[in-house]
Formats: C-alpha cells, structure tokens, sequence
C-alpha cells in the first residue's frame, strides 16, 4: 500500500506515469466516469481549505465514488481530544483513502503509521503540500511543453512559502532548470534549499525587483504573503504588497511566459492580468483535479 | 590522585567530553540498572587534558551504543571480561534516534500529541545534522543545549 507525504515519494518515472494518467483523464474524461464506483474518499481537513478539499471531493466525484469528511478540527473528534492516530484507525473503517489537512506539520504521516488505507497529505502547517506540488508541475508539463530545460522565477513569500519549496525540491530532479528567487530581504528561500542547490550546482540567483528579472522569464511563480505563517501583524502588513504583478510588468515579459500561482490569491496578480493569454493559475486549478483524480487511481491500484 | 578498580565484566566508556559523563549516564539510563557505576570526572588526559570516564559493570548488550555515537562518537568503549578489555567497539553516527532528544518546533505535530516518539533521522552525515521525522525541523545546538 503506498500513500502520499511528500512529492519526493514518487520517481520521476512514477511521475510520468501519473502525469500521462491526468492527460488521458483531461482528454477523455467520460472514460473514467465509473472507475471508483463504490469507493469512498474521506476527507479529513483539521483547518479550513476551500479550494484543496474541493478539489479532492470534485476528484473522487468525478470518478464516479463518494466522499465523506470534516472540513475544520472544530466539527471532528480531535475537539474532544481524539488523536490523530486513532482517528485514522476509525477512519480506515470507513473509506478506502484518506485525504488529510492538519495545521500540525507531520500529522499525515503520524495517520499514515496508524492507517489501514492509502493517506494523501493534503497539507500540514508550513511543510508539506504535495497535491499541489504534482498540480505545479503537471501544469508545466502541460503547458509549457516538458519538465526541464527553463528558468523559473519564483516570486513573493519564498521563506514561509511551503508550495514554493516543494515545487523547487521537486524541480531539481529534472534536467537544465534556472531559478530565480524574487522577494524581499525578509522572506528569502530559507538557507538549507539554497545550500542543496549548490551542492547540486543548479543555477539560482536571488533578487528583489521583479521588473529586472521579467525578460528572463519562460514561467513565473506567484504566491501569496500569507498571514497565517506570521506571529508579528507588523510585519504581514509591511510585507504583503510587496510585489504586484501587473500589466505593466507583464508588458516586460516574454509573449509566451507562464503565470502560475498556488491561489487564493489576494493582490499580488491584479485582476487586469487574468484575461492575458500568459495568465494559467486558473488552468492550473483544473489541473489540480486532473492531477488529483490520478493520484487517487494510482494509490486504489485501479489503474 | 583518584583510584578506581578494575572491573571485571561490563564496560568501560573513555574520553568522554570532560563534564559530560552525567548526562551521558542520563542519557543510557544507567540509573535503572541495578548494577556498580563508576563516574570519574576529569581525569587526567595526554590526549584532551581532562576527560571523564565511566565504568559500568554489566552486560554490553544493555548499552544502547547509537544513543553514545549521536551524543559523542569519540568516545571510546572497551568491553571487559574477567578483567581485561577483549573488544574495542567503534562508534559510528546512528541513522535514527529515538526519544534521546526532542523537537521543540512548536508547529510539529509531536508537539500537541505527548504520546508519539521523538524520531529524529541523520540528514547530513558530514554535517552531523539530524532532523525531525515528522516535521523535518533541524536539531540545532541551541535546542540541544536546552535539553
């Protein structure tokens, strides 16, 4: 039985192959109306999240099973002091994968120990987010054509940034990628990814202005300042507007660069942005089920 | 000076940091054994100046030798039997430790639920960094020095 933790569980050949499986989902959708007919995802979100819980429900949906689950700590037995290694003995009574959210960086693999059934870390404080690391790059295999040979520039939050230090662990292990880290002094990539860079010697560069770097662009990585990963107020406020990608930068960029973003997004993208071309983050989001609907075939063995 | 006799089966640990051997004893759970225990605190050492040194008289298959290698793997350990050293036992950094240190990132999971072990994993053998299974924080000396 595998589950899913981190991006890294999966070779890149395994990622192909998961890869090919969201493309022939995208391209043939019908096909797999039926595929989990009687199976049961439970959906175990111990804090709020919108757009990933909805994208598993609409994955398992889609696939022809069901889903059941709790979508904050507050409706679920953990507000009775349960833990998270009983509530997935429970919970391996009564579907046949697991999904799970926890604000506690680690839980997902604590359940995973305990668990009878495949678990997919959809997200665990400021660690791990893997889903969306498979719908990063399932996108930019998508649209940008292959896994490698590009600079990416990678833009906003990249200290606290979990989606940001996914995709990047995950990009190293493809050939000729350029990276540019785009942010403030405050919230630079932490030091352990930079000193894991060099010592695969893949080129980066860190800079401030993103009008300089836009040129030099083929795919730009947008995230959010998030408020949550801040114990100061002082410093969100400071930092938040930091970088706003408008179409004036865009103006700058390449006609056929990329803009991805994890979403929500708040003003970092202004809206005008959205009906360019060059504008994918919602088309990453549909991807994002694509991707979702793959990895739940793959871990059911239905394939 | 200090005279402490020879043992006749167990084991001795030498060249340990001068200062440390009490938490070294904490550390083996030496105090749980029912068994004769010598601590000699700085001793004098060509090779270091001062060192301690502790004598343990029991089996050598009750010392868990990767809790010694993560806490000093200079140190050296003599196994003793009818009163002479017949093993010299080379302490090599352990893959995985267990509840012999803690992980104080308040955000780790190990840090709302009491009962899970502290698994901490070498991550750079050069750099002799371990981190947290679950949350992958590094151990540093300063949350080392709280402990």
């Amino acid at each position: 039985m595998r589950h899913l933790m981190s991006p890294l569980d999966f070779t890149t050949q395994e990622l192909d192959r998961l890869f090919d499986l969201a493309g022939d989902i995208e391209h043939n959708l019908q096909k797999y109306a039926h595929a989990c007919d009687g199976k049961i995802l439970a959906t175990c979100f111990y804090e709020p999240s919108t757009r990933t819980r909805l994208s598993f429900e609409s994955a398992m949906t889609r696939l022809g099973g069901r889903v059941i689950g709790f979508s904050d700590a507050g409706s679920s037995s953990a507000s009775k002091g349960e833990s998270v290694s009983d509530t997935i003995r429970v919970i391996s009574c009564y579907a046949d994968i697991c999904a799970m959210r926890h604000p506690k960086e680690g839980a997902p693999m604590v359940a995973m120990e305990h668990s009878l059934i495949p678990v997919i870390n959809a997200g665990d404080g400021g660690h791990q987010h893997p889903t969306q690391t498979l719908t990063d790059l399932l996108t930019i295999r998508s649209l940008g054509g292959s896994l490698g040979g590009f600079t990416i520039g990678l833009c906003g939050d990249l200290k606290f940034g979990r989606t940001v230090h996914s995709l990047i662990h995950a990009l190293v292990r493809y050939e000729d990628i350029r990276f540019l880290f785009i942010s403030p002094e405050e919230l630079r990539v932490p030091d352990y990814i930079t000193e894991m860079l060099k010592s695969k010697n893949i080129p980066y560069e860190e800079v401030t202005s993103l009008e300089d770097v836009m040129p030099r662009l083929d795919m730009l990585y947008m995230t959010r300042v998030q408020k949550e990963r801040f114990f100061n107020e002082e410093d969100y406020i400071r930092l938040k507007d930091f970088y706003i990608l408008d179409m004036a930068k865009m103006e700058l960029a390449r006609p056929d660069m990329l803009v991805l973003h994890p979403l929500p997004r708040v003003n970092e993208i202004s809206v005008e942005v959205d009906n360019d071309p060059r504008a994918a983050y919602f088309r990453q989001a549909q991807y994002g089920v694509y991707v979702r609907m793959a990895l739940i075939l793959t871990l059911l063995e239905l394939t | 000076m200090l005279n402490v006799g020879k043992i006749e089966e167990g084991f001795v640990l030498d060249h340990i940091k001068a200062g440390k051997s009490l938490s070294l004893y904490d550390h083996l759970g030496l105090d749980k054994l029912d068994c004769t225990v010598a601590i000699i605190k700085n001793a004098r050492s060509n090779k270091m100046g001062k060192k301690d040194i502790l004598k343990v008289e029991c089996d050598i298959n009750m010392l868990d030798l990767d809790v010694l290698a993560y806490i000093d793997h200079n140190i050296t350990v003599n196994v003793i039997k009818d009163g002479e050293i017949v093993d010299k036992k080379d302490l090599v950094l352990p893959r995985q430790i267990k509840d012999v240190i803690h992980c104080h990132n308040p955000r780790c999971i190990t840090s709302i639920e009491q009962e899970l072990p502290h698994i901490f994993y070498l991550a750079d053998p050069a750099k002799e960094v371990y981190r947290c299974k679950y949350c992958e924080e590094k151990y540093t000396e300063r949350s080392k020095n709280k402990k």
